[in-house]
């Protein structure tokens, strides 16, 4: 298990080294670090300063070791648009997504679970292709798209819910529910076939004979096997929430981290980007990461053949 | 290589040595069911009139009239002038639609294009080649796998700053390391085939081999990929240009007509739905496409 553990975790800090070094070369490659760093309008000598600093006038190799040990430091420079650390600019923005974010993988696991064994209890009949055609249609569904189309409908036309914007649960449904399309899909497909494939099983009518509830049933064969595909998309629904939020909170006008990443975008504000965008690499590697040693810690065989 | 098993499985382990004409015999396109085949005469009529957009005789795609601002459609209090109604700026909403499928559709088939050649050659040389440039070309597959494509579109786009040459480039870097990773597992087998060695014994080049030998029979199996592809290229476009990070206005696309609308959804509810249902119907109809090339061409791909 050391073994398996060691070997994760290098590959995850190879994948984070090997981001932070392209960025390291798209700096280069952009033109003069410093002006890319402190934007097309900034002072001369501002300009100079930060060349010194960073010491720019040196080797490429000084440079990048320079490079690395500020990252290292957790330095990654001063927002353009504010005169703050872009870290302290990106960190309060990220209260708002990681709320987003688990309600979205809460929202997957509540409607998605149950769809799918509804569909398989209920198989051949007309609920069960309504609610699989959805589940198709939805996995093949753009994401700001739905969006879009539910606050026309829910908030505009129906004047049900808020649009977005605000803090109370109200206001996490729609964006949530947004972001959660994936989760749920794969979920409810998952689970209809996963369910199918015991439901005829020798001991499914043993266990029914014995007098067993069907919910208990399906729990205590479905378990393991089931844990392992359930930790790999609700894995995947996390890091599609935290990419896909980029999009969503525009649409929504969420005050979270990828609206503030999309609008520094726009102005250009190198390190609030480069910072924010560490960041997502960061989570989404350390979910993978996770879903690797869970895997392993839930089936042996994964962990022994590596 | 390690796999890592909360991606995609290697493709090609379970797959049948079977010869590929043989299964070319057994791709019928009759056997298509009848709504993918009225989804691809839609897809053909919005190509078709993407393309003769400028022919046919609709108010320019750019023109502004501000007396004729948020047009309603026909059917809800508009007129036959603006067919679809008009946008913020007077603008026809269904000659930009059209512009916006040439430019839209145009784009992600240009990504697609670029990251198929570059992956799939890349791909080959790995599992041809094997060594050090494989682990190589695997190693950066794993790390773009691993981190969301849009986060480095945008530290790209924030350093080289929005315009087409960089969408372009992005678009096309996009994907590739799926084509990379199908065509090292096919010509990881496809190399160890009895053709390839007698070619290789008779003195035949890499290329030689590679172009000849292998390429063609790996090359169905990569453009149904391609085909899978092509929605997600179609959405990065439209999200980047949504954000107001892509196609650059006053060039329509169907994302950069989303960002506009959002500002409208409440006043204008069609100019968010005209170009939302384009790209649904795109979306639906190229992937649906893409699941049936799959399944009559080789069950074993699978979609992520």
């Amino acid at each position: 298990m050391a073994r398996y553990v060691l070997s994760r975790l290098l590959r995850a800090l190879a994948t984070l080294w090997f981001a932070v070094t392209l960025v390291f070369i798209g700096l280069r490659l952009s033109g003069d670090p410093a002006a890319a760093l402190l934007g097309p309008e900034a002072r001369p000598e501002a300009v100079e300063a930060l060349r010194r600093a960073w010491g720019l006038d040196r080797s490429i190799p000084v440079q990048y070791a320079v490079y690395l040990t500020n990252v290292l430091q957790g330095d990654f420079g001063q927002s353009l648009r504010e005169q703050r650390a872009a870290t302290v600019v990106v960190h309060e923005r990220l209260p708002a997504t990681a709320r987003l974010a688990l309600v979205s993988v809460g929202m997957a696991l509540v409607l998605g679970i149950p769809a799918g064994v509804l569909a398989a209890l209920r198989r051949g009949t007309t609920l069960d292709r309504l609610l699989m055609s959805v589940a198709l249609i939805g996995q093949g569904l753009p994401n700001f798209v739905l969006g879009l189309f539910l606050i026309l409908l829910f908030a505009f036309h129906l004047r049900w819910l808020p649009s977005g914007g605000q803090h109370d649960l109200r206001g996490l449904i729609l964006p949530a529910f947004t972001l959660s399309t994936y989760g749920i899909t794969s979920l409810a497909r998952f689970s209809r076939s996963a369910v199918l494939d015991v439901i005829n099983q020798d001991y499914m009518r043993t266990a029914q004979a014995k007098g067993l509830p069907p919910s208990r049933i399906l729990l205590d064969h479905l378990g393991r096997n089931a844990a392992l595909t359930l930790v790999t998309v609700l894995g995947l629904q996390l890091s599609v929430a935290i990419a896909g939020a980029v999009v969503t909170e525009t649409v929504f006008a969420w005050p979270g981290m990828g609206r503030l990443l999309s609008q520094a975008t726009e102005q250009r504000d190198f390190p609030v980007v480069q910072y924010g965008v560490f960041l997502v690499a960061l989570s989404v590697v350390t979910v993978n990461l996770a879903i690797d040693l869970l895997y392993g810690f839930i089936d042996p065989r994964i962990r022994l053949a590596d | 290589m390690a796999q890592s098993l909360t991606r995609r499985r290697p493709v090609a382990r379970e797959r049948p040595a079977t010869p590929l004409v043989a299964q070319r015999q057994r791709t019928r396109w009759s056997t298509a069911p009848v709504l993918l085949i009225l989804g691809w005469a839609l897809l053909a009529v919005l190509v078709a009139l993407g393309v003769a957009q400028p022919w046919l005789g609709l108010a320019e795609p750019g023109a502004q009239h501000l007396t004729e601002r948020l047009q309603p459609p026909i059917g809800f209090g508009g007129t036959w002038e603006h067919p679809f109604g008009t946008d913020q700026l007077g603008r026809d909403l269904l000659s930009r639609l059209l512009a916006g499928a040439r430019v839209s559709l145009g784009l992600a088939t240009l990504g697609v294009t670029i990251s198929l050649v570059v992956g799939s050659m890349l791909g080959l040389l790995a599992g041809f080649r094997r060594g050090v440039l494989d682990h190589a070309i695997m190693f950066i597959v794993d790390v773009q796998l691993s981190i969301p494509f849009l986060a480095i579109a945008l530290v790209a786009l924030t350093l080289f700053g929005t315009g087409l040459p960089v969408l372009i480039v992005l678009l096309g870097l996009s994907g590739w390391e799926q084509y990379a990773r199908l065509a090292r597992a096919l010509s990881l087998r496809t190399s160890q085939e009895l053709y390839v060695i007698a070619a290789r014994s008779l003195g035949a080049s890499t290329a030689r081999v590679l172009s000849r030998h292998v390429l063609p029979n790996i090359v169905a199996p990569l453009l149904v990929l391609a085909t899978l592809q092509f929605t997600s290229l179609l959405l990065l476009e439209s999200s980047l240009s949504f954000l107001g990070l892509g196609v650059q206005p006053p060039t329509p696309s169907w994302g950069n007509m989303l960002g506009d609308a959002r500002n409208y959804l409440q006043l204008a509810w069609w100019t968010t739905v005209a170009p939302g249902l384009a790209l649904l119907l795109v979306t639906l109809v190229v992937n649906a496409t893409g699941d049936w090339l799959r399944d009559v061409t080789d069950p074993v791909l699978r979609r992520r």
